[in-house]
C-alpha cells in the first residue's frame, strides 16, 4: 500500500508542474539544433547567429515594444531526438515560430511536426529539397541542392577542367545523399565521367574501405558531400592511402573544426558554401564585426545564415505588427482560444511567404513559391588551413 | 588485385585491433564465464587517457615525439585501464559472483552505461581528436598497395603482446593458474591457488591490452568519443565467440577474421552492411560450432 | 503445434478466460474513450506524450518478461521485433493505406498493427527456431545478433527510408488505442501465466532439462512464447511508430533492447505487475529529471549495479499484485 501511495506521488510530483500553462508578455521563438554531438559547431554556429539576432532586436526596442524571447532545444544531430525536440516546443513551449535545423535529415524529422501543428518553420541552412516540400508552413533561407550540386559540378567541369570524378556520399544524411545524387546527373550532362560511386555512414572511423574501393579508378577528384567531422578524417585517411587527387564538397563542410581535424590533408581541396567572410559588401563586414565583438570568433556561413533567419523573422513580425495588430497581440499572449491562434500563425506564414528581397547577410533572400530562397553560391579553396574566395556563382 | 590486396591490408589492421580487444573477453570469460560488456569502454577509457596524457607531458608538437613519449602514453593508458579493471572486478562483479549469470549479465550491461555515460559527462559528448604523436608516412609496398607506419605498428605492436601473454599463459607459474582457474574454479581453489588474486590479475592484463589498442586505434583513427567503445566491443567479443571463447589463440584467429571479413564487405559490397557482418559472423558459428574454430565442445552434464 | 495468435492464446483454456470476461472488455473499453476525449484532451500533449510512452513500453515490458521472467529465456533482441512491428505497421498505413479509399484512414491503422504483429511474430519464429537451441550467455549475445542485423537490413532497405528514417506516418496512435492495447496485453499475459501453458513455461525456467525428462515439450514452448512475445513487441512497435510519426532505426539499438531488460529485471522476471510498474517508472522518471540529464544516464545505471548486488530479483520478485493484496488481507484480519 505504501509503495502503491508513494508511486502516486512521485506521479504528481512528475506531472503536475508539467501540467502548468503558459505565461504570455513576450514572443516565444523556438530553436532547434544540434548542440551537441558530431556536427556540434552547426547548432552552436546558427544558435549564435540567432542570438545575435535577437539581441539586436530586443536592444532596440523588441518589435511594437515586446521582447522576443528564444527557446532552445539540442537535439543531439540525431533526428529522432529533433522530432522529440520540436514536439516539445510546439506542445509545451507554445513557441509561435521555429528555427532550424541545419541537417536535413533533422528538418525533415521535425518539419511534419510544424506543418501539422500550424507553426511556421524557418531553417537557416537546410539545403535538402524535400524539407520545404513537407508544407506550406516550412521555409527555408537558403539555396537548394540541385543548384549547389549543380554549382560544384559547373566547377569541376568547367574550372577546373575535370572529367573523371568519384563520389563518396553520406548514406546517413539526406543532404549528402541529395546533393550527390545532383552532381552525378550534373557532371553527366556536362560530359564528365563519375568513375566510382562509393558510401559511408556519418559517425564511422574507418573510410579506407570505400576509398579504396574509389582509388583503384583513378579519379582525378572525389566529390564528397559529407559533414565536417567525416570529410576531415575522409582527407586524412585519402592522403595515407596515397590519394592526392583534392577532394571537393559542399556547404556542409563549414566549419571552423574542418582544418583543425583535417588538418593538411584538406589543403587544396574546394566547396561549396552561403557566404565568404571575405566579401566586401558592407553589410557582411558589419555583420562580421558584430560577430566579432560578440563572440570573438570570425562568424562562419552557418552562423551567417542563423543571423539572417532570425532577422527575417523579426522583420515580419514588425510588418505583422504594423499590418494586423490583432493577430500580433494574440501571438504574443497565452490565453487566446485555439483557433484565432492558429489564424494568427496562418497569418505570420502568409507574411513570411511574401518576403521578397529582404536584404541579408547572406545576399539578398527573395522566397519563391516554394518557399525557397533564390540565392548564389560560392566556391571557396581551403590554402594553409584558411578559406580563400574562388568564384561566385549565380542561380 | 591491387584493391583487393590493399583491402586485405586494411582489414588486417583492424584484425590486430579487434584480436587485441578480443584477449580480454576470453581471458575473463574463460576465468569467470561472464562476458565483460563493460570492456568495450575500458578500451574507450584507455583511449581518453592516453588523450590527456598527451596533453599533460605536453607531447602534441608538429612532427610526432620520441620514442620515449609513446612508450609514456602507452605505459600511462595501460596502467590506467589495468587499475580501472581491477576497481571493476572489485566492486561490481565479486559482489555477485554467488548469484546467477544472468544477474552478472546485467551487472556488467549497467557498468558498461555506467562507464558510457560518465565518460560524456567528463569528457563531453563531442568527439575529440587524439593529436599525431607519430607522424604519418606512407609506405609503397610493391604492387601498389600502401601502407602506413601507424598500420605497421599496429601490426607489431599486437603480434608482440599476444606472444607475450601466450608466453605468460604457458611458460609461467601465473599462467598455469590462471589456466587451472579457467578449467575449474573451485578444484583450483582446494589446491592452493588463490583464485581471487588470479581473477584480479586476469582483469588488469585484459584491461591492459584493450587499452593498448585503444592508442594504437587513436593514432590512426584519431576521432575518439565517449561511445567509441560500444561496437568495437561487440565485434571484438563476436570475434572471441568466432575463435572459441576462453581459447587465447582463437581470440587472434577471430580478430583477424573479423576484421579482415568486415573490411572485404565494406569495400565491395557497402559499408552499411559491414555492422551487419560481424552479427552474421556470429550467427553462423554459432549454430555451426558454438565452441568457435579453435574451441573444444563441451558437453552439458545433466 | 499452438499457433501464436494476437489475443488468441495458444489453445483453449486463455482463449476461454479472455472471452468470458467479454462483459468486461465494453465497460472497459467506454472507460478509455472517455479518458482519452476528457483527460487527454485536457491535459498538457507533453503530459500525454508521457503516458503513451509509457503504455508502449508496458506492453514491450510484459512481453518480454513472458520470454526472459517466465520462460527464464535471456532475450536480449526485443527492440528487433519492435523494429520489424513498427516498420510493417508503417509500411502498409502508408503505401497501402491510401488504396484503401477515403474514410478508411482508422481501418488502416488498425490492420497495420495487425500486420505488424504478424510481422514481428514471424520474426520470431525464424529466429527462435535456431537460436534457442543455445543457452544461458550464448543466448543472450545471439538475439543481441539478430536485433542488430534486423535494424541494419532495416538500415538498407531504400523503401523503408534508408538510413534517413521513415516519415509521414500517419498520427492515429492516440491514448485510447494505446491503452487498449495495453488492457489486451496485460490481461492476454495475465491469463497465459495462470493456465497449464504457463505453468509449463515455468517449469521450463525452472529446470528445462527436467521439464523435457517429464515430457513437456520444451522447444515447442519456448518458441511460443518467444513468438507471443515477439508478436506484441511488433505491436508495440506498430503504435510507436504511430505516434511519432517518423521512425528511424536509431531507436532500435541494442540500447533500446537493454532499456526493456532493465525495465522487465527491475520490475521482477516473473511480475506482470513488477513489469508494469517499472515501465511507468522508467518512462516517467528519465523525463521528470530532463534537467540533469547529464546526471540522470550515470545515476541511472548506477542504480542498476547497486540493485544486482543487493536485490537481484528485482522490486517484485516473483509477486503479482494480488499476492500483496492477498498478504494485506490476511495480515488484517489475522
Amino acid at each position: 500500500m505504501k509503495r502503491l501511495l508513494g508511486g502516486f506521488l512521485l506521479l504528481g510530483i512528475v506531472l503536475g508542474p508539467l501540467a502548468c500553462g503558459q505565461k504570455g508578455g513576450d514572443l516565444v521563438i523556438g530553436e532547434y539544433g544540434s548542440l551537441t554531438g558530431p556536427t556540434a559547431t552547426f547548432g552552436k554556429s546558427t544558435n549564435k547567429g540567432i542570438a545575435l539576432a535577437i539581441r539586436h532586436a530586443n536592444e532596440a526596442g523588441g518589435v511594437g515594444g515586446t521582447m522576443l524571447r528564444v527557446v532552445t532545444e539540442d537535439d543531439q544531430g540525431k533526428p529522432e531526438e529533433a522530432a522529440t525536440a520540436v514536439n516539445k516546443l510546439v506542445s509545451q513551449d507554445q513557441v509561435i515560430a521555429v528555427l532550424g535545423e541545419v541537417a536535413s535529415s533533422n528538418s525533415l524529422a521535425g518539419a511534419p511536426i510544424c506543418q501539422k501543428a500550424g507553426v511556421p518553420m524557418i531553417s537557416p541552412s537546410s539545403t535538402n529539397e524535400k524539407v520545404t516540400e513537407v508544407g506550406d508552413f516550412i521555409f527555408r533561407v537558403c539555396f537548394i541542392d540541385p543548384f549547389q550540386g549543380a554549382v560544384m559540378a559547373k566547377f569541376a567541369f568547367q574550372s577546373l577542367g575535370l572529367t573523371r570524378v568519384g563520389i563518396l556520399r553520406d548514406l546517413r544524411s539526406d543532404y549528402s545523399i541529395g546533393l550527390a545524387g545532383v552532381f552525378r546527373q550534373t557532371f553527366e550532362s556536362l560530359g564528365g565521367t563519375i568513375c566510382a560511386d562509393e558510401s559511408y555512414q556519418q559517425g564511422d572511423v574507418d573510410f579506407r574501405a570505400p576509398l579504396t574501393a574509389i582509388l583503384a579508378t583513378r579519379p582525378q577528384a572525389i566529390f564528397a558531400p559529407g559533414y565536417y567531422t567525416d570529410v576531415g578524417l575522409i582527407a586524412r585517411q585519402a592522403r595515407d592511402l596515397g590519394i592526392t587527387v583534392p577532394l571537393l564538397g559542399g556547404d556542409g563542410w563549414d566549419s571552423p573544426k574542418l582544418t583543425e581535424i583535417g588538418g593538411k590533408a584538406i589543403d587544396g581541396c574546394f566547396f561549396s558554401n552561403h557566404y565568404s567572410s571575405d566579401d566586401q559588401n558592407p553589410v557582411v563586414q558589419e555583420f562580421i564585426a558584430n560577430y566579432r565583438s560578440a563572440y570573438d570568433e570570425v562568424p562562419d556561413a552557418i552562423a551567417a545564415l542563423g543571423y539572417d533567419a532570425a532577422r527575417l523573422l523579426v522583420h515580419v513580425l514588425t510588418v505583422m505588427h504594423t499590418e494586423d495588430p490583432d493577430a500580433f497581440a494574440v501571438l504574443v499572449g497565452g490565453g487566446a482560444g485555439r483557433e484565432k491562434r492558429q489564424a494568427a500563425q496562418r497569418k505570420l506564414r502568409d507574411l513570411i511567404a511574401s518576403t521578397r528581397d529582404f536584404p541579408g547577410v547572406t545576399g539578398s533572400i527573395t522566397l519563391d513559391e516554394r518557399r525557397n530562397a533564390l540565392k548564389p553560391a560560392v566556391v571557396l579553396k581551403i590554402e594553409d588551413q584558411k578559406y580563400t574566395f574562388v568564384e561566385r556563382i549565380a542561380p | 588485385m591491387q584493391e583487393f590486396l590493399q583491402q586485405l591490408v586494411n582489414g588486417v589492421s583492424w584484425g590486430g585491433i579487434y584480436a587485441l580487444i578480443a584477449l580480454g573477453y576470453t581471458m575473463v570469460y574463460g576465468i569467470l564465464r561472464l562476458i565483460n560488456f563493460a570492456h568495450g569502454d575500458v578500451y574507450m577509457v584507455g583511449a581518453y587517457l592516453a588523450f590527456y596524457s598527451v596533453g599533460w607531458f605536453g607531447l602534441a608538437r608538429e612532427g610526432g615525439v620520441g620514442v620515449a613519449g609513446v612508450v609514456l602514453v602507452f605505459a600511462v593508458a595501460m596502467l590506467g585501464c589495468a587499475a580501472l579493471g581491477i576497481v571493476i572486478e572489485r566492486s561490481a562483479y565479486k559482489p555477485v559472483r554467488r548469484h546467477s549469470k544472468l544477474t552478472a549479465l546485467i551487472t556488467a550491461i549497467g557498468v558498461s552505461l555506467l562507464l558510457e555515460n560518465a565518460g560524456i559527462l567528463i569528457f563531453g559528448a563531442d568527439p575529440k581528436f587524439f593529436p599525431q604523436i607519430i607522424e604519418s608516412r606512407t609506405i609503397r609496398m610493391p604492387a601498389g598497395v600502401v601502407i602506413t607506419n601507424h598500420q605497421i605498428l599496429i601490426l607489431c605492436c599486437s603480434c608482440f603482446l599476444m606472444l607475450l601473454l601466450q608466453l605468460v599463459i604457458y611458460r609461467t607459474k601465473v599462467g598455469k593458474a590462471m589456466r587451472a582457474v579457467s578449467f575449474n574454479r573451485d578444484a583450483a581453489s582446494l589446491m592452493g591457488i588463490a583464485t581471487d588474486r588470479i581473477i584480479i590479475f586476469t582483469f588488469a592484463i585484459g584491461s591492459a591490452l584493450a587499452a593498448a589498442a585503444a592508442v594504437l586505434v587513436a593514432l590512426t583513427n584519431p576521432k575518439i568519443d565517449p561511445l567509441m567503445g560500444l561496437l568495437p566491443g561487440i565485434k571484438a567479443f563476436v570475434a572471441a565467440v568466432l575463435g572459441g571463447i576462453g581459447n587465447v589463440p582463437g581470440a587472434v584467429v577471430g580478430g583477424l577474421l573479423m576484421g579482415v571479413a568486415e573490411t572485404l564487405v565494406a569495400g565491395y559490397i557497402s559499408s552499411t552492411l559491414r555492422d551487419a557482418i560481424a552479427f552474421s559472423l556470429l550467427i553462423v558459428i554459432l549454430l555451426v560450432k558454438p565452441s568457435g574454430i579453435l574451441g573444444k565442445a563441451v558437453s552439458e552434464k545433466v | 503445434m499452438a499457433r501464436a495468435e494476437r489475443g488468441g492464446g495458444t489453445g483453449g483454456g486463455a482463449a476461454r478466460r479472455i472471452l468470458t470476461s467479454a462483459w468486461l472488455w465494453v465497460p472497459a473499453a467506454l472507460l478509455l474513450f472517455g479518458l482519452e476525449k476528457g483527460l487527454a484532451a485536457a491535459l498538457n500533449p507533453y503530459v500525454v506524450r508521457i503516458l503513451i510512452l509509457s503504455g508502449i513500453n508496458i506492453i514491450l515490458a510484459v512481453s518480454l518478461n513472458l520470454i526472459n521472467g517466465f520462460t527464464g529465456q535471456f532475450s536480449l533482441g526485443h527492440a528487433g521485433f519492435m523494429a520489424v512491428g513498427g516498420y510493417a505497421a508503417a509500411a502498409f498505413d502508408v503505401y497501402v493505406g491510401p488504396y484503401l479509399g477515403p474514410g478508411m484512414g482508422l481501418a488502416a491503422f488498425l490492420i497495420s498493427l495487425v500486420i505488424g504483429a504478424i510481422a514481428a511474430a514471424a520474426a520470431g519464429l525464424l529466429i527462435g527456431i535456431p537460436t534457442l537451441r543455445l543457452r544461458g550467455d550464448y543466448l543472450a549475445i545471439a538475439t543481441l545478433g539478430f536485433g542488430e542485423i534486423i535494424r541494419v537490413l532495416i538500415l538498407n532497405l531504400e523503401f523503408l527510408g534508408g538510413a534517413r528514417g521513415f516519415p509521414n506516418i500517419p498520427p492515429r496512435a492516440n491514448f485510447f488505442w494505446v491503452y487498449l492495447a495495453v488492457a489486451g496485453c496485460v490481461v492476454f499475459h495475465a491469463n497465459l501465466i495462470r493456465s497449464r501453458h504457463g505453468r509449463a513455461l515455468l517449469s521450463i525456467r525452472d529446470d528445462e532439462i527436467a521439464a523435457e525428462s517429464l515430457g513437456v515439450p520444451t522447444t515447442r514452448y519456448k518458441v511460443t512464447a518467444f513468438v507471443i512475445g515477439s508478436a506484441f513487441a511488433g505491436l508495440a512497435g506498430g503504435l510507436f511508430g504511430h505516434y511519432l510519426m517518423y521512425l528511424h532505426t536509431n531507436s532500435f539499438t541494442f540500447m533500446k533492447s537493454i532499456e526493456v531488460v532493465i525495465m522487465v529485471v527491475l520490475g521482477g522476471m516473473g511480475s506482470i505487475t513488477g513489469s508494469i510498474a517499472a515501465a511507468i517508472g522508467l518512462t516517467v522518471l528519465p523525463e521528470a529529471l530532463r534537467e540533469f540529464r547529464e546526471y540522470r544516464m550515470v545515476l541511472y545505471s548506477f542504480l542498476l549495479i547497486v540493485l544486482m548486488i543487493t536485490r537481484p530479483q528485482g522490486i517484485f520478485g516473483t509477486r503479482e499484485i494480488g499476492s500483496l493484496w492477498m498478504k494485506l488481507r490476511s495480515r488484517r484480519s489475522a
